[in-house]
């Protein structure tokens, strides 16, 4: 906005002298900026509610915690936000997730069983993960392009057809027995430093005592790495890069989108695709950071809280509105939310009702202020 | 030559507009072949009971769908009744009161309850703008978690035995050639044959359904409902107090699944707080089979228990034959996809006016 | 004759309805022509079929004296031939230069490498086309859903424009605008008539046709009834003749 809203002087009976210059009470100039930015200035709210409510809160170790807890809701959030923008929904990610995160521990732990040295057992689990995953997206966006099925229906089905399938390999029992180095993979940091001591490199520093470990710093995640990577590439994609203008046009108007020559088709199954390729990145990092391949039971609600971070973020589920940056405020800030709740002593149920408030109040401020957004 | 190829086409529109019957047929059929226990009485009897609970919330997301909106907190607030029953019937039955009346008395008052959340949830729809999915997810969260609290992760228990027996009950009980006898089990002789017709369950939930069914299709208020999907604006500017009439329709979608909620604590003795999360995406699907479109504007309370039905036939069947549940996700979910395709080939065919 | 775009016998069926029978005119360039016709003419199905949404059912397209076959909306796009919608066809929820290079996005290269969206060019060519229309929009940052719906039509036509359009199509350019903004409107179809383009023009509103049209072409359940050139006719015939009374002078 040219004007930061100032336009919108007039409609609310501010002081004003017609067009172009606006003299603005100084609470109501105050009030834009806060109403545009309200989930960051709301995150950092909870942070310093949190920070008196519960002791080791405010830690390095704790926020690097939340990150590293957060880093599937983040894929999962970023997923959802490119099919938002176009108006649709993708209710499969969830159990896409499942599926790749089974398939690729399966595989993981057969190679591994049959003595594959472990960088390769993990490396072809993974990659056989992600590329199952590009499959239930093909199907759905082709459904939903081709057969003008609605998206709700249509990854709904997948939904279930994903679901069946993955508990078919897993016969409803996680997977086990897999290669060690994963974990220490998925849950390790770039920078160890032991105060005065040693510092090393993407593992802990050799020859550590147990009773140094308590004084072991840990800094960066390797899961933060890998979801700054990832996120940076989706969020210039949709900023900077046709796709990404073309992803809001659709959503914007899908008859200007066809009449302007875009190929709707195409991009909403590559969308969808897109998405689902993201649910199953997640599934396979899911493994790294649990140790196990385990599919997505019904009480998670992934897809919704995905969503829900969306929402919370600033996107609009009518669609042509939404930003990877805002959805990763949402996705950490419900996240937060738990881990602050749960270290205050709160009873976790709280933070159902806690989310649900959140995400009534992100669409009224929404709405409130049509322009901002 | 004419005369054939219109003779075959209405032969096709015939067909294509009862698709869902057949397809209920034709698995109903595929079951018994496939099952000893499937077609009969017996087999008859647990279809209808598995599928109470589906009935109902079907019929609580018919209204809302056909408004065009969506009510994601059924399974949920179902959950939240069967707790809040389960505990009101045990406060009284331990306060001395009779069971049948603390019984009773716990279903009223949980009626009563469970509106609140269809009222909030339409309050929020119509009068704040929230979008149904987000304020039907949000009340998902809220009810999920005034669930959990109310039990702490404990599951209610302790009912008084006169629950079980309702819960698990039937209408009609018939001694071949002897006696037949109205909700009162006989005493039976080792050997005899006793027949149990239709759960109580059944007879509680169709008294609703068939009252708020006459009420969609037959009165003003169930009219302005598909106008309202219809075209809310046309609506609006009929003079209809759009409004209202949302918070109303959350409301019986808020009380169908209170009613779901009630009688889950009687067939199974217990309150669970997400007891009815399975069933949210079925209610959905049994819905969209039946005809009705999430745009909004059409659909029909016949579609829907015709839609719960396959599905209830559906996962007795693959129990019954012993094949996982697994593959009845699969199952569902290419149904509901044949469902919209079919919908979009024959548009003609399925949404009629009659 | 050196027509821009013409059609000859050009005939459109919809299953037993015949919408457009053998309809034959043409449009110069830098000329304004009307097209009339009650609802149920065939005046939308005719300019569909030149602008690529339909196939014709039998007759040819000439565009600039060459037949040309035109199968999907690209190719109408890429001859040069543009069409402005009732529904302008604008994306709501992106700004003005935006939706001026819709699907057609300018993108630069940084770090030698990596190809992003050239915000700056696209800002400075709308800047461009928008005042060679003398148009005038405050601030071309901002999003559509806060124009009126002259600047609207004026952002659809200086997509066009900025196009190349050798040929526009408009339908129902003034209708749900105010009295100020429909005078603008046809300013700018005066102004592209005389930067050499050939537009043809289906309204209501008979007399904005009156006041900008050149030619007149009546149609009529399908079919070209009549054409006149706009001095030569007045209202009333051109009504007489699009509802079918019989007492007109040819």
């Amino acid at each position: 906005m040219d004007d930061d809203g100032a336009h919108l002087a007039g409609e609310w009976g501010l002081i004003g002298n017609g067009v172009g210059t606006v003299n603005l009470k100084w609470s109501s100039r105050l009030l834009i900026p806060v109403a545009k930015n309200w989930a960051v200035i709301f995150l950092f709210l909870l942070i310093a509610v949190f920070s008196f409510t519960g002791r080791g809160f405010f830690s390095l170790t704790n926020f690097q915690n939340i990150i590293h807890l957060s880093t599937i809701f983040l894929l999962l959030s970023a997923a959802e936000t490119y099919v938002i923008i176009t108006g649709g929904i993708d209710l499969s990610v969830g159990f896409v997730m499942g599926l790749s995160s089974v398939l690729s521990a399966k595989i993981m732990q057969l190679l591994h069983a049959a003595a594959l040295p472990q960088p390769m057992s993990i490396l072809i689990g993974g990659m056989v993960g992600i590329a199952i995953s590009f499959i239930p997206g093909l199907i759905s966006g082709t459904l939903i392009a081709r057969l003008n099925v609605p998206p709700f229906i249509a990854t709904l089905g997948m939904w279930g057809v994903t679901n069946g399938i993955t508990l078919h390999l897993c016969q409803g029992f996680p997977i086990s027995f897999l290669p060690s180095k994963l974990v220490e993979l998925g849950n390790g940091y770039l920078l160890y430093v032991l105060p005065g001591r040693a510092v090393s490199f993407l593992h802990k520093p050799y020859g550590l005592q147990d009773t140094q470990i308590r004084e072991l710093i840990r800094i960066f995640p390797n899961s933060l790495v890998f979801s700054l990577v990832v996120l940076f590439i989706l969020w210039h994609v949709l900023k900077h890069s046709r796709f990404g203008q073309h992803t809001y046009a659709i959503g914007g108007s899908m008859d200007a989108s066809v009449r302007a020559g875009i190929n709707v088709k195409k991009h909403l199954i590559a969308i969808y695709t897109l998405s689902s390729f993201l649910a199953g990145l997640a599934g396979v990092f899911n493994v790294f950071q649990t140790g196990i391949g385990n599919f997505t039971p019904f009480s998670s609600m992934y897809e919704l809280f995905a969503i829900a971070g969306v929402v919370i973020g600033g996107a609009s589920l009518m669609g042509g509105k939404g930003s990877i940056v805002g959805s990763c405020i949402g996705a950490v800030m419900i996240r937060l939310l738990e881990n602050g709740l749960s270290i205050s002593g709160v009873e976790p149920f709280y933070r159902f009702i806690a989310v649900g408030l959140i995400l009534i109040m992100a669409v009224v401020i929404d709405q409130m202020f049509p322009e901002l957004f | 030559m004419n005369r054939n190829s219109d003779k075959r086409k209405s032969l096709l529109v015939f067909l294509g507009r009862r698709w869902a019957l057949i397809f209920l047929v034709i698995e109903s059929l595929v079951f018994s072949f496939t099952t000893e226990a499937f077609f009969s009485l017996k087999g008859i009897q647990i279809v209808l009971f598995y599928g109470t609970t589906i009935f109902l919330l079907g019929t609580a997301e018919t209204f809302v769908i056909i408004t065009g909106g969506i009510d994601l907190s059924v399974g949920f607030v179902m959950g939240f009744a069967s707790i809040v029953s389960a505990k009101i019937v045990v406060m009284l039955t331990n306060m001395g009161v009779p069971p049948a009346i603390s019984i009773l008395l716990g279903m009223l008052i949980t009626w009563m309850i469970g509106l609140v959340p269809g009222y909030v949830n339409g309050s929020l729809v119509a009068r704040l703008n929230v979008p149904p999915f987000i304020a039907t997810f949000s009340m998902l969260g809220i009810t999920h978690g005034t669930s959990e609290l109310l039990i702490r992760g404990v599951p209610a228990k302790n009912l008084p035995y006169l629950a079980n027996a309702i819960g698990n009950g039937y209408f009609i009980y018939l001694l071949p050639g002897k006696a037949i006898s109205f909700f009162n089990k006989p005493v039976i002789q080792r050997g005899e044959l006793l027949l149990e017709i239709i759960p109580n369950m059944v007879v509680i939930a169709f008294v609703f359904i068939l009252i708020f069914a006459f009420l969609l299709k037959r009165s003003k208020f169930g009219q302005h409902i598909y106008a309202i999907g219809g075209s809310t604006d046309a609506a609006l500017r009929a003079g209809i107090n759009v409004k209202a009439h949302l918070i109303k329709v959350y409301m019986i979608s808020s009380f169908f699944a209170t009613l779901s909620g009630t009688v889950y604590m009687l067939q199974y003795v217990t309150g669970k707080a997400d007891a009815g999360a399975p069933f949210l995406l079925d209610a959905i699907v049994a819905v969209v089979i039946g005809g009705a479109s999430l745009y909004g504007g059409i659909g029909t309370i016949g579609g829907t228990i015709l839609g719960c039905l396959i599905l209830s036939v559906l996962e007795t069947g693959l129990r019954m034959m012993g094949v996982p549940t697994f593959d009845k996700y699969i199952a569902v979910g290419v149904i509901l996809i044949l469902a919209v395709l079919i919908d979009q080939f024959f548009p003609e065919l399925i949404h009629r006016e009659e | 004759m050196g027509y821009v775009l013409e059609v000859q016998n050009i005939t459109k069926r919809f299953g037993g309805l015949v919408a457009v029978d053998n309809v034959s005119m043409g449009v110069n360039a830098g000329e304004v022509v009307g097209l009339l016709g009650d609802n149920g003419a065939g005046k939308s199905t005719l300019i569909k079929m030149v602008s690529g949404v339909y196939h014709p059912d039998g007759g040819k397209i000439f565009f600039l004296g060459k037949e040309t076959r035109i199968n999907n909306p690209m190719d109408a796009l890429f001859l040069g031939i543009e069409t402005i919608y009732q529904d302008l066809a604008l994306a709501e929820n992106l700004n003005v230069y935006s939706n001026i290079f819709l699907g057609r996005e300018k993108l630069k290269k940084i770090l030698g490498m990596i190809k992003v969206l050239d915000h700056d060019y696209m800002l400075a060519e709308s800047k461009k086309v928008l005042k060679k229309l003398e148009i005038e929009i405050p601030s071309l940052k901002n999003r559509i859903s806060m124009l009126s719906g002259g600047q609207r039509q004026a952002v659809a036509i200086s997509r066009s424009l900025y196009w190349d359009a050798k040929f526009l199509i408009m339908d129902e350019p003034t209708a749900a605008l105010g009295i100020t903004e429909q005078k603008k409107v046809l300013d700018l179809v005066r102004l592209l008539r005389s930067q050499g383009l050939g537009i043809i023009i289906i309204s209501h509103q008979l007399h904005d046709v009156f006041s900008v049209a050149d030619r007149l072409v009546i149609m009529r359940r399908g079919e070209k009834v009549a054409e006149r050139i706009t001095k030569d006719t007045d209202p009333n015939e051109v009504v007489g003749l699009i509802v079918g009374a019989e007492t007109v002078k040819r």
